[in-house]
Formats: structure tokens, sequence, C-alpha cells
């Protein structure tokens, strides 16, 4: 079987499992969905802190603003926001699925739109900053969205919102999550395999490895940030949308900018998986995943020290993740050779 | 020749101490400039100040007739006025094809050419680059893994990538073992001929210096010394004199 047989029978059985999981498994459809998420988390920090070696731990912003933006476009079609926001409870309404899907349609806009928007002016604000600065900047900016957010009662304030009810049964509503949330991944995976063939990864890389060095040749180095981090904020932000509306109600700390769970573990996963590589990110977060979910089920009172444990087995001695593991131990595999001709004549004599 | 790098009387002081003091200096076009001074005698600081690194305090420096002086890094590497680095600079991570690719000059290049692939002529060329400096057979390895020596050679050929109008190289064939300083000589005399790129070049090897420049500037103590001829220079007492420590 050749390589590109065996690429295409791995796509095809990761799209099917994605496609049969919630009715093999309908018991752990919440959880799948929750995979797809973290892989679209790992993906998307893994453009900044692994392509680019902008290590940023406030990436969770975008996913919260990207919350709030869709909830509120959501909203303001059909009321008036501060007196929604306002209610105690959830307001009755009943409307049905073109007005529940249209609103979801312009909410992920809006929130990849604010998302894209936030990154831009936060990138002229941080971008100033290199190493542990940034990552110290960028997570204190986090935390500030949370608070922020939590004072501005216009959107709901610390109470939170309740986002639209879902016309159809239960049933569809975890259906119809599992499959937004696996088509963004989806999305995600295909637009960066696309992105990673282009002269952008190389810029992008190159900043990773000298910045200075690459100012020195000339890359517009800004403008290569500024784009990848309203690219990585314009994924988390319709991800927030969609996760917004799943959740069903909206809080700042919890749901909209959880730095302390979502905003690390999307590290963690990039760092487990290998950084700085297409699938490591997405190896990590299908690791990370079940690992978390086998320790809250079995070791329950103790998750959290195995997730400590996990992260310091990962810093202090498996820094290369998984992939870059593999890519040392066989670099043939990854085309890591020496060629014995030396030069270009020789090897089209060879190749002859 | 007419002088396609002019630098009138630049000062530049880090607090208390004056690293260059009223400094003029001109390279001239299509030529090889030498760069000589005892150790912190304020090379470096002159070519950091010339692509932008650090602002100067007075003074003006003219990159084909137009001040560049208040310019940032790489804004004065897109107008085509290049740097190697003393201590070498590669892109460690990625191997030596992809550290070519992306040396491509960013003159042109827009927003969206940030999305276009790689073209043929740029691998080709990229390869043909790395074949000119020997390095064709290690183009596949991580540039990390290179020796040190190769490593400035990827530099070398990198910079060349860049089609820069006036190289400078900072130190070329420090910490390069002799049989290859031979070899690197060679090449920076072929880019210069064939390529038509002017150099500008800081060294301490006075054999390599002495061979390659058509006209040297001697710095000591931040200020100029002694500019002229290789020959010249080498039979100015006063150039001797610094280096021996009597300045």
């Amino acid at each position: 079987m050749s390589v590109s047989q065996k690429t295409f029978l791995l796509y095809a059985f990761i799209l099917l499992g994605g496609i049969l999981a919630p009715f093999v498994f309908p018991n752990y459809i919440a959880q799948f969905a929750t995979l797809w998420l973290m892989i679209l988390f790992a993906l998307t920090w893994d453009m900044m802190g692994g392509q680019m070696g902008y290590n940023s731990l406030g990436n969770i912003i975008f996913f919260g603003v990207g919350m709030y933006a869709s909830a509120v476009v959501q909203i303001a079609r059909l009321y008036e926001v501060a007196e929604y926001t306002s209610h105690s409870g959830a307001p009755k309404v009943d409307f049905g699925w073109t007005e529940y899907l249209s609103g979801m349609g312009f909410g992920i806009i809006a929130g990849a739109l604010a998302a894209i928007f936030i990154a831009v002016i936060l990138g002229r604000i941080v971008f100033g900053l290199r190493g542990p600065y940034f990552a110290i900047g960028t997570l204190g900016a986090a935390i500030a969205a949370g608070e922020l957010v939590g004072a501005w009662d216009y959107i709901g304030g610390g109470g939170g919102i309740t986002s639209l009810p879902f016309p159809g049964t239960g049933d569809e509503r975890s259906l119809f999550f599992y499959f937004a949330l696996f088509a963004l991944a989806l999305l995600t995976f295909a637009f960066l395999k696309w992105l990673y063939s282009r002269r952008y990864v190389l810029a992008v890389n190159a900043i990773r490895d000298d910045e200075d060095k690459a100012e020195a040749m000339g890359i517009h180095t800004l403008r290569y940030k500024t784009v990848t981090w309203a690219m990585s904020a314009s994924f988390l932000g319709m991800a927030g949308a969609v996760y917004g509306n799943m959740a069903g109600f909206i809080e700042p700390l919890e749901v909209a900018f959880p730095t302390i769970t979502f905003g690390i573990f999307m590290v963690l996963m990039a760092l487990l998986g290998g950084k700085g590589t297409l699938w490591g990110p997405v190896l990590g977060a299908v690791v990370f995943h079940i690992i978390k979910e086998f320790t809250w089920t079995h070791f329950l009172g103790w998750q959290w020290v195995a997730l400590g444990m996990l992260i310091i087995i990962n810093v202090a001695y498996f820094q290369q993740g998984i992939l870059g593991w593999a890519q040392e131990k066989w670099p043939d595999f990854f085309g890591l050779t020496v060629d014995e001709s030396d030069t270009r004549e020789a090897v089209e004599e060879a190749s002859k | 020749m007419s002088s396609i790098i002019e630098i009138k009387d630049v000062s530049k002081a880090f607090g208390g101490v004056i690293a260059n003091q009223s400094i003029s200096v001109n390279v001239a076009e299509g030529g090889i400039t030498g760069l000589i001074g005892p150790n912190g005698s304020g090379k470096t600081t002159l070519f950091n100040s010339v692509v932008g690194h650090h602002p100067i305090d007075e003074g003006s420096i003219k990159f084909e007739g137009a001040e560049i002086s208040k310019l940032k890094v790489p804004q004065i590497a897109r107008l085509g006025l290049l740097r190697t680095f003393q201590q070498t600079r590669i892109y460690s991570k990625m191997n030596c094809v992809q550290n070519m690719q992306i040396s491509i000059p960013h003159r042109n290049s827009g927003l969206l050419d940030m999305f276009r692939g790689h073209s043929p002529e740029t691998s080709d060329r990229a390869l043909e680059l790395l074949e000119f400096v020997g390095l064709y057979s290690k183009r596949n390895l991580i540039a990390g893994d290179l020796s040190f020596g190769q490593q400035k050679l990827l530099e070398f050929a990198m910079a060349l990538m860049n089609e820069p109008k006036v190289l400078l190289l900072d130190e070329p064939t420090a910490g390069i073992n002799p049989t290859l300083i031979n070899g690197l000589i060679d090449r920076l005399k072929l880019a210069n001929e064939q390529f038509g790129v002017t150099l500008f070049v800081i060294e301490h090897n006075m054999r390599v210096i002495m061979n390659l420049a058509d006209h040297i500037y001697c710095l000591a103590h931040g200020e100029l010394l002694a500019e002229g001829k290789p020959d010249d220079i080498q039979n100015d007492q006063r150039v001797v004199d610094a280096y021996l420590g009597a300045h």
C-alpha cells in the first residue's frame, strides 16, 4: 500500500468514526463532542505556541469573546439585550428551527469577527513582548477579560446569560451540537493542513526559531504574528459560539473564560502530542482527553493530582511530545536524511 | 565607483561608553569594503547602526542616496541591505531547504503572498545556492544539527537567496577551519563578481581581509583610525600600533 493510500484510509477512518461514534456509543456523545472541541483547542493553540513560538496563555479570551458576541447577536434579533439578560430565569420563548439555525449562523459569524477584532487589537499591545513575558502578559489579559465581562451588566455580568432554548428534543440537541463541533474541528484541521503547506508556515517557523534573524531578513514579522493570532482566534470564536449554545448557560469565569481549565488544557495537549506539528496536537488532545475522562471517572478526588503529575512529567521529561519523540527515534521516516549525492546532477543521474 | 552606503559623522554611545565617535565611511558600489579594528573598537556597533538595530545619536546614514537612519530593521532589509551575524543565526529547527525557501526577498510581498505555495523556481534557486556553498548533500537535515562552520555557510547562502544589493558580513570566517576559509573567500569573491553583490566585511583575520577587500577602514576606540588600499593599511604605523595595543 502506498503512502497516499494509507493517508486516504486514515482520513476515511477518522471521518467515518466521527460520523458513527454518536450512534454506536450514544452514552458517550457529550465526551465525544468535547473531544472535538479539545482537538480544535490544541490545534489553534499550536498555531501560536507550536508553529510560531509565542506561548499564549490567553487564547481562551477568543473562546469567551466569540461566545458572548454570538449570544448577544442571537438574542438581539429577538429581544432587547439588556432586558433579556436582566431576567432571573430563562424567559419563555417559542420559536422554530429556522429562527434558531439562522441565529446560530449569525452568531458563529459574529463570534469569529469579534474574536478577530480583539486579536488584532490585543496583538498590537502584547506582540512587543517575548518569551515568558508574552505568556504572562496574555495570561493577565485572559484573567482580566473574565473579570471585565463579569462587571458588564448589559451582557449579564457575573450572573451570566441563558442561551436561547433549543427547538428540538434532548437527543436531537446532543446530536446537533456533536456534529457542529465535529464539523468545526474538521474545518480547522483541513484549513491548517492547507495553511501549513504554504509559504506562511516557513515564515512563522522562522519567527519561532529566531525572530531577530527573521526581521534582519526582511520578513514582515508583525504582520505574520497578527494574522496568525487572528486566524487562531477566528476558530476559537466560532467554537465559543457553538459551545455557548451547547452549554445552555453562559457565565464569565467557568464557561466563557475558563483560564485554568480549558485555557491550560489547550497548552498541555499540544505539548503532549508534539508542538509545531499538524498531527501532534490532535494526538495530544485524544490522549489527554482519555486520561482526563479516565481519572475523572475512576479516581475522583485525585483527578487534579493526576493531571498535575501529567503536566510535570510532560514538561520535565517529555518536552518533545509524542510526535517529537517519534521523529527522534525514526528520523528516516520523517525524511531527515543525509543525501550521499553531493550535487544536483548526481541526484538526477540516480533518479534516471 | 559611486558610494552605495554613505555613513557621515555617525556617533553612538551606550550610557557613558562611546562606541562610535563621528565616523564617516563610504562603501563603494560593486566593491568589497573591509572594516577592521581591535576588539571593542566599535565595528559591530557601526553595523548595527547601519541596519537599524538601534537608533544613532548623531550623523546620517544613506543607502542609495536615501536616508535610512530612522528606518526599522525589516524595512532596511527589504531595501536590499542585509547583514549576517557574528554569532551565526539560522533557523535551527527547520531543514536547510526550508531555511533557504523563507529567505527569499520580501521586498514586494503583500498580505496575501503569505498564503502562496512554494514556487518551483524558489526551490531550484535554493538548491542551486546550497550547492554553491557545498551543503547540497545536507539539504534535508535540520539546520541546528549542522556544525558551526556549515551553519556559517548556510547563513551565507540564505543571505544570497535574499538577493541583496549590499551584504554586511560580520566576521564571516570566525570559527571556521583554515581549509574551509579558502573556499569561503572564493565564494565571497564569486558572489561579488557573479551576483553583483556589494560586500562590506568585518574581519579579524588579516590574511583574509587583505586578500578580499579593495578598500579598508580601520577603527580603534570608536574612532576612524585610517582608511586606504590594503597595502597602505598594512604598512600604516597607526594601525600596527592599534593592533599591538599602543594606541
